[in-house]
């Protein structure tokens, strides 16, 4: 057990390193730092003496490896475009993306779950085949058509919901919170909508898929020979079994409501990081880039960190050792 | 106690509704043990299926009636039938690997069970779950009851599988397969408890299987099934002894005798419809083809000293895994044109053995020699080295040894073409044609995908495609363990007949000592990848010398009238 | 042949279900319209002379001040919204399916090659999987676009503007067949037909190509149907973002972006055409998706 935490915390130092090499070769080679920072009228001894000091004509390893302690000591730069330090504005913006994140998550889970369960245990109901057949329609809608949708008929033509920025913010501490306000809640009820349905499709999905495999396992019929109790057999058997995979991907999909989450603020104009870095993309403002790919890659990893030991916790078969 | 008549079971289908079981009668009094058995086919698991009501959908009942005591089992509501599920009647799967729930503690799962049917207090509950598992042979039970099931060896675990059809104290149990994935220790340890709780609990028990052995040896009453008909039933003993339908009397003949060898088994030929080969050339062709190649007979092999070590699942990060050894020290000697019979359990190292040979695996020490030459270990041995033709092999499991994407001709001719031993393609394709012809099929299955043929006649192919190799030395792992018995004897004498033509070295693999006895001239036995005895055949199942070789005799479920 | 598709199972599971039926004559019809845009489009969008701002903003047939000449109306350049869709499409499957051809070659080839060897090899490839996992599909996308941006003079963006889109989203989607194609080949290989060909001395390219490839092909068909829709998607999305295709040669995405100027005037054809468009062809593809998955089942046979 102890080895297998170790094996994946090794996994998931790796994917840092890779992408904080990513994130340091598109800083160092797309476009030259040196003519980003400085102006037309800056002379070449100048230029010469900047780059000495930013090191970059060290060797490229020692270059990188100063990089990454950099990022290690929180220190992420300046970015291109407005001067500020990158870990600022990114700190900034982390609290309302991981809300939006969260909130869209649960609803996800919320609903994907429950409603996977239900289709796979009524597999031939006319409501199952309802169900399908909508989220099939929900997982080819784009997100941002989704989120246009939700604006006109909301926003526009019912009036009842705000369709952009977060709403009424509360400070605590150094995390602006969208939660503690009830302008807060309904600004963010549609991009966490948005943003959840395409995760909670995909979500009722595999609970669908797993529990019906599941369901036709040898332990199940030998549980149903038994006469075990009905609700007992589909949640405490078949459902605690569909879980193990199911939180696997889950972790993974974390991965996607950050993606779409930039998507999701550009139709909202949530102030996230998503939206920054689209604002970097089109200003080729590379540091900020760079560190947004460090940032969204950890997060990532400490999730499906979690995820692993939500598996231990959760499957005997790697808490507990062979015996005879 | 339990009174099936007129049993009638279809499924609906595209073409029709199929007829599963057709007008089955069967009765099992309390303490009873009736056996049903028969070929896959035969619809030996629908009648367990229907009986405890998990007929698996669209399957349906059509007719006849299912009494249990004074219950008629087809009258029941879905609810009541759930009732009735453990508290009367109780099943037991195949596979104890996959029949327990794996994320629960076997005590969770067997209280659970008992309070499903019972009001009892938990606590009580768990005394009696301790008990149960005591009487069933599971020692300490009170601490092993703790344990999930992954914690627990395969014949343990089929313990706890039945002592969770057991907990509601049922009066029936249906038994499908239940020894069928154990090893003959085991196997005959589990048939003994069975037979034990009919004893001295009064259990009726409907025992399913396809081994005639586990029939003879536990159930008082058989029925004999075939294609969802009943063919025979009666007390065992006289059936087995003296069976009066004919399908019996070709059954009983088809299974192999552990207690004597027999040239050939008395099973018809395969009752393919033979078409001519498009070129005209027939199995003599073939015959004469393989001689051409083979003129210098079998090959002897040689292995010396043969270790094999696997690397250990690494469970920490400090400690180097220890490493499996899956073959200590193997030395082993086949005489040319003679037959080796290789045996053991599973896990004793048979199938590495053939792995070694073929070079799938690299030993980690020792020399094996073929036909005098040195046959190099995996890793050094060439992709074009003459071993590589020489040596053939025949699986196991005539469903995955066939590329089921790949026509029959294209599997059959790519030995030809990979050891360019005709270079013309036609050519290449009446060789193949003919050679279907000598293992007793179709000439036309030539242009036919493997889906299309039943077990045996896969396996047929299979060995097709090892004899267009010219080889010399044919192994066969466990060729006949997934086919039915008078299937299994039809290969049986097909590879006994070419053996003799072609005096070809075979290395014949299998659990299953009678068929061993059949086929083999020399025997090594394996354990835990050691040697545990080397003989000639007639001499190991007379006078075994080994302890081990004699229980292992002992224990295989035989038929001694 | 033909009388053998008509008796094969697969024809019969789609003679039973109408949704793959519709879905697959849908699929079928936005593809043919695609394919053939330029004969049937009255106009070509992408060629200035050929409309005029005269047309602008002309509503549906249907409605009040519709022109038959423009049955679904134009958008405010004067384009015909159906000459625009058909082009749009054609775009956009054009992306979607290159983008799926490259990271099936790739994915299909890695995962293979990984389940086959295994070991130091596997552990390599799953490892970059890792990686791209931890980063995905949207942002890659944009993060290769934003590399583009850096690397190439800005008067070239134009003219690499689909390669570049082509090769972000496919960076993105091969993962998914590599993860598919190593789990499926890890049990092919230990399937005694694969360990005949190995024993026999085949070499490992043929043992692969040959007798792996075509047994796992069942579900890596469905993962293209899937992740062609999800092609269609992305390169919608990007565009939206306004990073994807430029205003002169819409992409069906490209259209929907145009098409949210106009949301809260009464234009609402130039946003609701092209999107429903977009959700039809996407739909119909998951749908057949979908059907593909079933009729690999083994169990529902």
């Amino acid at each position: 057990m102890v080895y297998f935490i170790l094996k994946r915390l090794f996994q998931s130092i790796f994917v840092m390193l890779a992408v904080a090499f990513l994130s340091f070769s598109l800083f160092r080679f797309v476009g030259d730092p040196v003519s980003q920072m400085t102006g037309v009228e800056t002379t070449v001894e100048d230029r010469e003496r900047l780059r000495e000091e930013l090191g970059l004509n060290d060797p490229f390893l020692f270059q990188f490896a100063r990089f990454t302690g950099d990022l290690l000591q929180g220190d992420f730069g300046y970015s291109y475009r407005t001067r500020q330090p990158v870990a600022e504005m990114i700190a900034d913006r982390i609290p309302a993306t991981l809300e939006l994140g969260t909130v869209a998550l649960i609803i996800s889970l919320l609903v994907g779950i429950p409603a996977g369960v239900y289709t796979a245990l009524n597999p031939r109901g006319f409501v199952t085949q309802s169900i399908l057949l909508t989220t099939l329609v929900g997982v080819s809608i784009p997100t941002f058509v989704i989120g246009i949708m939700l604006i006109f008929l909301f926003g526009v033509q019912l009036g009842w919901l705000p369709t952009f920025g977060r709403g009424g913010t509360v400070q605590i501490g150094g995390w602006t919170s969208s939660l503690f306000t009830v302008e807060g809640w309904r600004a963010l009820i549609l991009p966490a909508f948005t943003l959840g349905v395409y995760q909670l499709t995909l979500t009722m999905r595999l609970v669908r898929a797993e529990m019906m495999e599941v369901m036709r396992s040898d332990y199940i019929l030998f549980a149903t020979a038994r006469g075990i109790p009905w609700r007992r057999l589909h949640f405490r058997h078949a459902l605690a079994n569909t879980m193990v995979p199911v939180i696997t991907i889950i972790g993974l999909q974390f991965g996607g409501v950050i993606a779409f989450s930039i998507v999701t603020e550009s139709v909202f104009q949530w102030p996230g990081m998503g939206l920054l870095f689209l604002e970097s993309i089109r200003f080729v403002d590379i540091p900020v880039m760079g560190v947004y790919l460090v940032v969204i890659a950890f997060f990532f990893v400490l999730v499906n960190l979690a995820v692993d030991l939500l598996y231990i916790a959760i499957d005997p078969r790697l808490r507990v050792k062979e015996a005879a | 106690m339990l009174d099936v008549q007129g049993l009638t079971v279809r499924f609906p289908s595209r073409h029709g509704d199929f007829t599963a079981i057709e007008g089955v009668s069967l009765s099992v009094n309390p303490g009873e043990i009736h056996g049903l058995v028969g070929e896959s086919g035969a619809g030996k698991s629908t009648i367990g299926a229907a009986v405890i009501g998990l007929l698996q959908p669209p399957g349906y009942i059509a007719e006849g009636t299912m009494t249990l005591g004074d219950v008629d089992l087809r009258n029941l509501t879905a609810a009541q039938a759930h009732q009735m599920r453990g508290a009367r009647i109780s099943m037991i799967f195949q596979d104890p690997q996959t029949s327990l729930n794996p994320l629960m503690t076997v005590e969770d799962q067997l209280i659970e069970t008992i309070q499903a049917h019972e009001d009892i207090s938990t606590s009580d509950a768990r005394t009696r779950a301790i008990e149960l598992l005591e009487e069933i042979g599971i020692k300490q039970a009170a601490t092993r009851i703790k344990a999930y099931p992954h914690q627990f060896s395969g014949g343990m675990r089929q313990r706890v599988v039945i002592a969770l059809a057991l907990c509601t104290n049922p009066e029936l149990i249906i038994a499908d397969e239940p020894t069928t994935a154990l090893d003959v220790a085991v196997q005959s340890q589990v048939l003994d408890l069975i037979k034990r709780l009919a004893q001295t609990r009064g259990i009726g028990f409907i025992l399913i299987t396809h081994d005639i052995g586990v029939i003879a040896q536990i159930t008082d009453n058989v029925t004999v099934l075939r294609g969802g008909k009943v063919m025979e039933h009666g007390p065992t003993e006289r059936v087995l002894r003296a069976p009066e339908h004919p399908y019996t009397k070709a059954l009983m003949d088809a299974v192999p005798r552990l207690d004597k060898r027999v040239e050939r088994f008395l099973v018809p030929e395969s009752d393919v419809v033979k078409v001519a080969s498009p070129a005209g050339l027939t199995g003599a062709d073939a015959e004469a083809w393989l001689l051409d190649g083979v003129q210098q007979g079998g090959a002897d092999l040689e292995m010396k000293d043969v270790t094999v070590r696997f690397a250990g699942t690494r469970t920490s990060l400090w400690t180097k895994p220890e490493p499996f050894v899956a073959l200590d020290s193997v030395s082993m000697q086949v005489r040319p044109g003679t037959v080796m019979g290789l045996v053991g359990e599973s896990g004793s190292g048979k199938s590495t053995m053939a792995k070694v040979i073929t070079g799938l695996v690299s030993p980690a020490e020792g020399q094996m020699t073929l036909a005098g030459d040195p046959l190099p270990a995996a890793k050094q041995r060439p992709r074009d080295h003459v071993s590589r033709r020489l040596i053939q092999m025949v699986f196991q499991d005539p469903y995955s040894s066939l590329n089921a994407r790949h026509r029959i001709g294209e599997i059959l001719s790519e030995p030809l073409w990979l050891y360019g031993l005709e270079p013309d393609a036609a050519r290449r394709r009446q060789i193949s044609a003919a050679m279907l012809d000598l293992v007793g099929l179709s000439a036309d299955s030539i242009d036919r995908y493997p889906h299309q043929f039943s077990g045996g006649q896969r396996q047929r192919i299979a060995v097709a495609r090892a004899l267009l190799a010219r080889p010399r030395f044919l192994i066969c792992d466990e060729p006949t363990s997934a086919l039915d018995v008078s299937i299994q004897a039809q290969v049986l004498n097909l590879l006994k007949d070419l053996q003799a033509r072609f005096g070809l070295t075979i290395l014949f693999i299998s659990h299953n000592l009678a068929v061993v006895r059949q086929m083999s001239d020399d025997i090594t036995v394996l354990r835990n990848g050691k040697v545990v005895e080397a003989q000639r055949s007639e001499a190991f199942f007379t006078a075994p010398k080994a302890d081990y070789a004699r229980e292992l005799l002992q224990l295989t479920p035989a038929i001694t009238f | 042949m033909l009388a053998r598709f008509w008796h094969s199972d697969g024809f019969w599971m789609l003679r039973r279900s109408p949704a793959a039926m519709i879905a697959g004559l849908v699929a079928f019809l936005v593809i043919a319209g695609a394919v053939f845009a330029p004969w049937i489009a009255s106009t070509d969008p992408y060629d200035l002379a050929s409309f005029s701002l005269m047309d602008g903003l002309l509503p549906p047939v249907w409605q009040d001040g519709g022109m038959a000449q423009f049955p679904l109306g134009t958008d405010d350049q004067g384009r015909d919204m159906i000459s625009a869709i058909l082009y749009g499409a054609r775009l956009s499957l054009l992306i979607g399916l290159m983008a799926m051809v490259i990271a099936t070659v790739l994915g299909v080839g890695l995962g293979l090659a990984a389940g086959y060897y295994g070991g130091r090899f596997d552990a390599i490839v799953m490892r970059i999987a890792d990686v791209q996992l931890a980063l995905p599909a949207i942002l890659t996308a944009l993060l290769i676009d934003g590399i583009a941006r850096g690397v190439l003079p800005s008067e070239m963006h134009g003219d690499v503007r689909v390669a570049v889109l082509t090769l972000a989203i496919a960076l993105s989607l091969w993962v998914n067949f590599a993860r598919t194609a190593r789990a499926s080949t890890f049990v092919e290989r230990n399937k005694e037909y694969v360990q005949a060909a190995m024993i026999m001395g085949q070499h490992p390219l043929r043992v692969m190509f040959r007798h792996i490839l075509p047994n796992i092909l069942g579900p890596l068909l469905v993962i293209m149907t899937v992740d062609l829709a999800s092609a269609i998607l992305l390169e919608a999305t990007l565009s939206f973002l306004g990073i994807g295709l430029p205003a002169d040669s819409p992409s069906l995405g490209t259209l929907i972006r145009i098409g949210m100027q106009f949301l809260l005037s009464g234009e609402w054809w130039i946003l609701w055409v092209p999107t429903l468009f977009l959700i039809a062809l996407v739909v119909s593809i998951n749908l057949l998706g979908d059907f593909l998955r079933d009729v690999f089942n083994p169990r529902l046979h």
